[in-house]
């Protein structure tokens, strides 16, 4: 890393999921352990899902014909996104708009059901792929519907509604594109490269297309709710959570010379990609990197907030190396955001950045279920956050976030 | 450091040192750049499946070596691989499976094809029951019954990056990058930012695409943006011909290594060209159009020449984006105008998209190395099928035969849909 870096603050937050939309429903909602979880079990059954809470997208995306371009997980994305600028006091400013970069973790889109069945009865009754697709798709496929499965169209719907366009970025690979996302957001801030950052990620959990990605390989978790830590005993899977998270991440000089108060700095982000072949490789991975941003920070009690997925073997590890952080004098005060949320995929290291930066913007971490033997109290003041974002499959990464002097909710 | 290592604000400077290609024209840059400045095309009447009844039925492909059976994933895979290997053998860079820095790709979408949904259809063999949308319920029964995990890569964003990852020992986080069309110039202005910022010393940079199936060229021809005219199939791509229609599909994939000017001198790798800068704007316009004033696409332009640190004046040549939709080509020339005001009618310009086809995912890291290659050559490849060129545009396209020139600064253009717009300066390598 370069000798002089800039700090990278959060001054902008959106968030919505099942627990409702913007800062205020979210701290509530995870201030109080006994709500929730508030999952669908029955409508994907067998497989468990948290479904967004009931919002008016108008509110974000006014225009019919834009809502009409989009799917779920863009409108969902779009939305947040609005959210966060509004927050950061950059929406309809025309001048910082210009100048804001976008960083998006994406997946891609979804699939017209009805579409698909048809094509998948005339396949199972002809037996001919090739001659169903052609016969139905041109005249069932609707153009706007390809633009809603590509990928970088989160972005661009972003770019439209918002006129987010200084530059547009979009990364892939599950967990892993949030991880990239929040990533190269901090490095170009911390390089003096770009001063204004909106990044961020968005799931559409409530699809069967995206199940069946999923179920393929075993990931999914096929049983009635439990939380993350407890899995393990049926075999683990993550319960798919839809969720809209942007941060609006801001170079400090220019945060105070616009004036506004920020949430929370980020010290580092660290990523890696552990070749999984064996046991232990994950908890390897995941101490290098806290030993990479640890070095400057004196042993304390700390917030953690886990994006563990439940999937088996990842979500065991990374549990073994938040043991290791307490012999490591890092007493880790562990709250598992997925338990509540649901797995979020590419918004989940997003989603984890949000909620720590409100818990060190006001002060005062979450509380814990009273009787959970993985998720202690933390006994001290927060100083500290550390984020965790351990891939389903591939990629781990941390991020440590720190208070700014008078945080931005009192 | 000496100072010829940094630019002149103090940036270390960027070097390719490795580069690889694969396109309809070939297997590998020597197999390729013999074709393209014999004028050819790579584009063909589709074999892979039956285009009965589809308006477009031509396409750039590119036959597996194989011999496995067509899957997006399996060839964007295979072809990344091939281009990888050439460029890393060509730079000489760490040894075999060990490379010293990361891994920046841009790949097509992950998802399930037919014959692979219909699998999972033949394995239950029965009817979507009603209300069952899609059948859906029927495909997770078939996916739960573990017989099927090996799809599980062909809906995984991450499986190609992680293969090559895996194949290539590339260091750290693979980045996945998407910015649809101009998702190959992305990789290399990534990795050079990496670079310049001190986070590594060389990184490997990789864009692929293989989408010619059916539901690929029914999306883009749902969008109005192919070519239909089919026959013959080599005249069909026409960039800034009057005449153009759309473009063509194309499979692909371009690989370079880029390095530092200091870690390539200090390991005595020969560099091929330099990295000079890239700018990128995004457009708030429309999904799949410019602005009307091309304010975005300008815009990327002028940020790819401000950050190289070089008047539009220093501008030898233009690599076009060029895609020949009547859209692009339009702007594109709108662009230039404004950017190299006068000199428009005598920079020369050329898509290489006319011979090899559009290589969506692909396109700016497959045009990135034919920049590189022209450079070094001394020639321009063609446009070809420039029959009748556009009366409307001012640019000096290089019309059907390829033309000798000293090329010492290229600037590549990368548009995508979805108003993300990237651009290269790309130069000769450092004297």
């Amino acid at each position: 890393m370069p000798s002089k870096s800039t700090d990278v603050w959060v001054t902008g937050i959106g968030l919505m999921s099942a627990a409702g939309e913007g800062t205020a429903a979210h701290l509530a909602f995870f201030d109080d352990p006994g709500r929730g979880p508030l999952v669908d079990e029955a409508g994907f059954a067998p497989y468990p899902v948290h479904r967004m809470a009931e919002i008016d997208m108008t509110r974000q995306i006014p225009k019919k014909s834009d809502l009409k371009q989009m799917e779920t997980w863009q409108r969902i994305g779009v939305y947040a996104a609005g959210l966060a600028l509004a927050d950061a006091g950059i929406a309809q400013n025309p001048e910082l708009l210009s100048r804001t970069h976008l960083v998006v973790a994406a997946g891609s889109g979804e699939r017209d059901a009805a579409v698909d069945a048809k094509v998948l009865d005339t396949i199972a009754a002809l037996g001919d792929t090739q001659f169903s697709a052609k016969e139905i798709l041109p005249t069932a496929l609707r153009p706007t519907l390809f633009l809603a499965q590509l990928s970088n169209l989160l972005a661009g719907n972003i770019s439209i509604v918002h006129n987010v366009t200084a530059s547009s970025r979009t990364f892939m690979g599950e967990e892993m594109a949030g991880l990239s996302a929040v990533e190269n957001a901090v490095r170009r801030i911390s390089a003096g490269q770009t001063e204004l950052v909106l990044v961020g990620g968005a799931l559409n959990a409530e699809r069967k297309d995206l199940l069946l990605g999923y179920e393929l390989g075993r990931n999914l978790w096929p049983h009635p709710y439990a939380p993350v830590w407890n899995r393990n005993d049926q075999g683990g899977g993550f319960i798919p959570g839809s969720a809209g998270a942007f941060l609006v991440l801001e170079a400090r000089p220019h945060a105070e010379a616009r004036g506004v108060r920020a949430y929370a700095r980020i010290d580092a982000v660290v990523t890696d990609r552990a070749e999984r072949n064996e046991s232990g490789d994950i908890r390897a991975s995941l101490s290098q990197l806290f030993t990479r941003i640890a070095g400057n920070v004196a042993p304390t009690p700390i917030g953690v907030l886990s994006g563990a997925s439940g999937v088996q073997g990842p979500t065991e590890e990374e549990q073994a190396f938040l043991g290791d952080l307490g012999a490591r004098d890092f007493t880790p005060a562990v709250r598992a955001f997925g338990s509540r949320l649901g797995h979020t995929v590419e918004a989940q290291f997003p989603v984890g950045l949000a909620l720590a930066a409100l818990a060190l913007g006001r002060g005062r971490y979450f509380a814990s279920a009273d009787n959970d033997a993985v998720e202690q109290p933390l006994k001290t003041p927060l100083q500290r956050v550390l984020v965790t974002g351990v891939g389903h499959w591939r990629g781990e990464g941390l991020a440590l976030l720190g208070p700014v002097d008078g945080g931005r909710i009192g | 450091m000496s100072a010829e290592l940094r630019d002149r604000r103090g940036r270390p400077v960027v070097v390719v040192t490795g580069m690889g290609l694969v396109t309809p024209l070939g297997w590998g840059a020597a197999a390729n750049w013999s074709r393209l400045i014999a004028g050819e095309s790579g584009i063909n009447s589709i074999t892979r499946f039956p285009t009965m009844g589809l308006k477009t039925t031509i396409a750039g492909t590119i036959q597996s070596q194989t011999g496995a059976p067509y899957s997006a994933f399996a060839l964007a895979l295979e072809i990344a691989e091939a281009a990888a290997d050439e460029a890393v053998r060509q730079s000489g860079i760490g040894v075999t499976g060990r490379f010293p820095g990361p891994l920046f790709i841009a790949t097509p979408p992950s998802e399930l094809e037919w014959p692979q949904l219909a699998r999972l259809v033949a394995a239950d063999g029965g009817v979507a029951d009603p209300g069952d949308d899609g059948g859906y319920q029927r495909l997770l029964a078939a996916a739960r019954s573990r017989r099927f995990d090996d799809l599980r890569p062909h809906a995984a964003f991450a499986s190609i990056a992680d293969a090559v990852q895996t194949r290539f020992g590339t260091i750290g986080e693979p980045l996945s990058i998407c910015t649809a069309c101009a998702s190959g110039a992305s990789t290399i202005q990534m990795a050079m930012e990496t670079l310049r910022r001190g986070e590594a010393e060389a990184a490997l940079c990789i864009g692929t695409d293989a989408t010619v199936h059916p539901e690929g060229l029914v999306r883009f021809s749902l969008l109005s943006a192919l070519t239909t005219r089919n026959d013959p199939p080599e005249k069909a791509s026409r960039p800034f011909a009057k005449s153009r229609d759309g473009f063509v599909i194309a499979e692909g994939a371009g690989a370079v290594v880029v390095e530092t000017l200091e870690h390539a001198r200090a390991r005595g790798a020969k560099p091929l060209g330099v990295v000079l800068g890239a700018g990128e704007k995004a457009d708030c316009y429309h999904r799949t159009r410019s602005k009307p004033d091309g304010s975005a696409i300008i815009g990327a332009m002028q940020k790819a020449l401000a950050d190289a640190d070089i008047s539009a004046g220093a501008i030898d040549h233009v690599n076009a984006h060029g895609t020949s939709t009547p859209e692009n080509d339009k702007m594109e020339d709108l662009a230039l105008r404004h950017v190299l005001g006068e000199r428009v009618r005598d920079v020369p310009v050329t898509s290489n998209k006319s011979q090899v086809g559009h290589t969506l995912i692909a396109a700016g890291a497959v045009e990135a190395v034919i920049s590189l290659l022209t450079m070094r050559e001394g020639v321009i490849p063609p446009t070809i099928n420039h029959d009748d060129p556009d009366p409307d545009l001012a640019l000096d396209v290089v019309a059907n035969t390829a033309r000798r020139a000293s090329v010492r600064t290229i600037l590549s253009n990368s548009f995508g849909f979805g108003g993300q717009n990237v651009c290269l300066v790309l130069a000769a390598e450092p004297s």
